[in-house]
């Protein structure tokens, strides 16, 4: 049995509600201003756009309900989104299905071999003390007959989603090796209509595009959003006063607060590895963008860069020490490493095609993701930070924003066709990907958020 | 390849947010809005109802050249071209026979490349014309600059018919009593 922190939310859930009730009351002004704009961010649909020639055959068989705390939600459907989702698993349709057992004594594995299925998941939701709902499912190998992994995860009846995200983690993990992301999120910018009525929101969504939670709405553009290492805080770019600056927000409260409204360009913000400080850019009175890091408990600003071209556009390298960032110092952008210990020089890393900007370092720190200019078209392309391999993953014109989940294995991005603009996925091998549609604006600037802790 | 539909149904944020539902949502009470006619920004989550127009603008002066208020600039360059000289000259001399008006000049580009990086390159632009302002009889204290990069276009599209109505620098005449020209950091 195994009780994680965001789906084993007894201890805290006093506490949690107390929050949302003072909440409520200092926000009432807020719900009603918005009052008739929330729909536009309501819908996301997805489209799995490529998978892998020969995915894993599973069978994620109905769970048995916990009538009606479990709230209507088909935990088995989540997992079979997920697993599909990542293009490297065929879920069999229901109605193909030889039988629904929900327990593992009740499978008869030649059945499910027959039907052509590799593996199969069976599950249950029950209740359990204090209004909780435990998920408890088995994972069969239809071949060997062996309990492949088999897991017990409780919380309350609201978290069951992440719930059935952490089923699909574990089985994703005890197939194909790799520890899935799916009980995870994502941050993003919607943007609706023209100026002078355009509508700027900041949206925290599950990885999977549901449970959208509006964050953030402006008139004035929103950029940059960028998650804290403990999940926690936001931190972004708003142009509410007509000028930038930075805030970083708490996400579960919505509290705020404002880290920097200097003269000129205030943008860019990264976490550090250690949630203490923000890299970022600022432009200054002269308009000249370089990179900084500020302490936030102390608002010690401390300049990395110094040159007269953009310096712009951190990322931190995992060991804390370390910043890759977009500079034009050469002419067209590019990316350039520099250490963050004073006399650190900057080293251009980049060298194929004349313009490459926004790198995002991978969790491992082996891989680099940026925006290239590939043959005309602005793309997704990940460098191989050992031997300098470059690798162009997505297919649009224009493309932009890369941000690795936190396992390395998956790049989230956004694209733009004509008038739309939507999020995609792109697996770091180029082998799957999806697609996030809106049904209304542009969704953009996805900002992929750490494991859950 | 196959494909998966799914309207992923949300639920109100309003419907849920008092109730004591089974799925407690915090999302409702972290909802702020800003960018409003009298947003305070420091520090505040405060909320505005009823977002109105450009507070702090006004129509500037009309006639000739002054009415042009957009400097319209190449892919990738922030030189000031054509029409875009006379029209800066024509700001200029207006500028520095009227002290106490204030402008502030919105820096664009168009949609391609990455965003932040845009926001380097609308500051170029925006700087480029304050600097042929101020060559010309301008002072500091009536030009601010802000860069949107490609965030706020002129002209929806991508395409280079919308793309080069994008790249350009709007001057806009600021209300008396309006924002500073330079801002101090509030922390």
């Amino acid at each position: 049995m195994s009780n994680f922190p965001n789906y084993a939310m007894r201890s805290n859930k006093p506490v949690a509600w107390r929050a949302i009730r003072h909440r409520l009351l200092k926000i009432a002004g807020a719900i009603l201003a918005l009052g008739a704009v929330l729909p536009a961010w309501a819908q996301l649909r997805i489209e799995v756009t490529s998978g892998v020639t020969d995915p894993v055959p599973i069978a994620i068989v109905p769970f048995s309900r916990a009538v009606p705390a479990d709230g209507g939600l088909d935990v088995a459907q989540v997992i079979q989104h997920d697993l599909e989702g990542s293009g490297r698993f065929r879920a069999l349709q229901r109605g193909k299905m030889p039988a629904t057992p929900t327990q593992p004594s009740a499978v008869v594995l030649a059945d499910w071999k027959n039907a052509g299925e590799d593996y199969i998941v069976v599950g249950r939701v029950v209740p359990v003390e204090a209004g909780n709902l435990a998920v408890d499912f088995d994972l069969l190998n239809t071949l060997t007959g062996q309990r492949v992994a088999g897991q017990r995860f409780v919380g309350t009846p609201g978290a069951l989603r992440n719930a059935a995200h952490r089923v699909s983690d574990v089985v994703y993990e005890k197939i194909l090796g790799i520890r899935g992301a799916f009980a995870t999120r994502i941050a993003y910018v919607s943007v609706d209509g023209q100026p002078p009525t355009q509508k700027f929101q900041l949206i925290v969504a599950d990885a999977d595009g549901e449970n959208q939670r509006l964050v953030l709405e402006s008139r004035y553009p929103l950029m940059s959003p960028a998650w804290s290492p403990d999940g926690q805080w936001l931190a972004y770019v708003s142009f509410e006063n007509k000028k930038s600056a930075i805030y970083v927000q708490l996400v579960r409260t919505g509290e705020r607060r404002q880290v920097s409204a200097r003269a000129g360009i205030n943008g860019a913000p990264v976490w550090s590895p250690d949630g203490k400080k923000l890299a970022l850019t600022l432009g200054g009175s002269s308009g000249n963008p370089d990179i900084y890091v500020l302490e936030l408990q102390t608002q010690t600003l401390t300049r990395i860069t110094n040159d007269p071209a953009i310096d712009t556009e951190a990322a931190w390298a995992p060991d804390g020490k370390t910043l890759f960032f977009t500079s034009d110092r050469a002419g067209g952008p590019q990316i350039y490493r520099q250490g963050v210990n004073e006399g650190d020089r900057p080293k251009r890393i980049t060298f194929t095609g004349n313009y490459n900007a926004r790198p995002r370092v991978s969790a491992d720190g082996t891989q680099l993701a940026m925006v290239t200019l590939d043959g005309g078209n602005y793309r997704i392309a990940v460098q191989d930070l050992g031997n300098g391999t470059v690798r162009v993953l997505s297919k649009g014109h224009l493309d932009e924003s890369p941000s690795f989940a936190p396992n390395g294995a998956t790049l989230i991005y956004s694209e733009r066709e004509a008038n739309r603009a939507e999020l995609a996925t792109v697996s770091v091998d180029g082998l799957t990907g999806l697609r996030l549609k809106a049904e209304q604006g542009e969704v953009r600037e996805p900002a992929w958020g750490p494991f859950a802790q | 390849m196959r494909k998966i539909l799914i309207i992923l149904m949300v639920a109100a944020a309003l419907s849920s947010a008092g109730c004591k539902s089974n799925k407690p949502k915090p999302g409702p009470s972290s909802q702020t809005e800003v960018g409003g006619a009298d947003s305070a920004g420091a520090g505040s989550d405060a909320a505005n109802a009823g977002n109105v127009g450009s507070d702090d603008e006004t129509a500037g002066p009309q006639g000739g050249l002054l009415a042009k208020r957009i400097i319209y600039f190449d892919f990738d360059s922030s030189d000031i071209k054509g029409e875009g000289t006379d029209v800066v000259a024509a700001h200029a001399k207006y500028l520095a026979s009227h002290a106490g008006t204030r402008v502030r000049l919105e820096g664009n580009t168009d949609a391609r490349g990455s965003r932040e990086y845009n926001i380097g390159l609308g500051e170029r632009r925006a700087q480029a014309v304050r600097r042929a302002l101020l060559l010309q009889g301008a002072t500091e204290s009536q030009l601010a600059t802000v860069s949107y990069g490609a965030e706020r276009p002129a002209v929806a599209g991508n395409d280079e018919a919308a793309w080069s109505k994008n790249r350009r620098v709007e001057i806009v005449y600021l209300a008396p009593g309006g924002q500073p020209a330079v801002v101090q950091p509030q922390r």
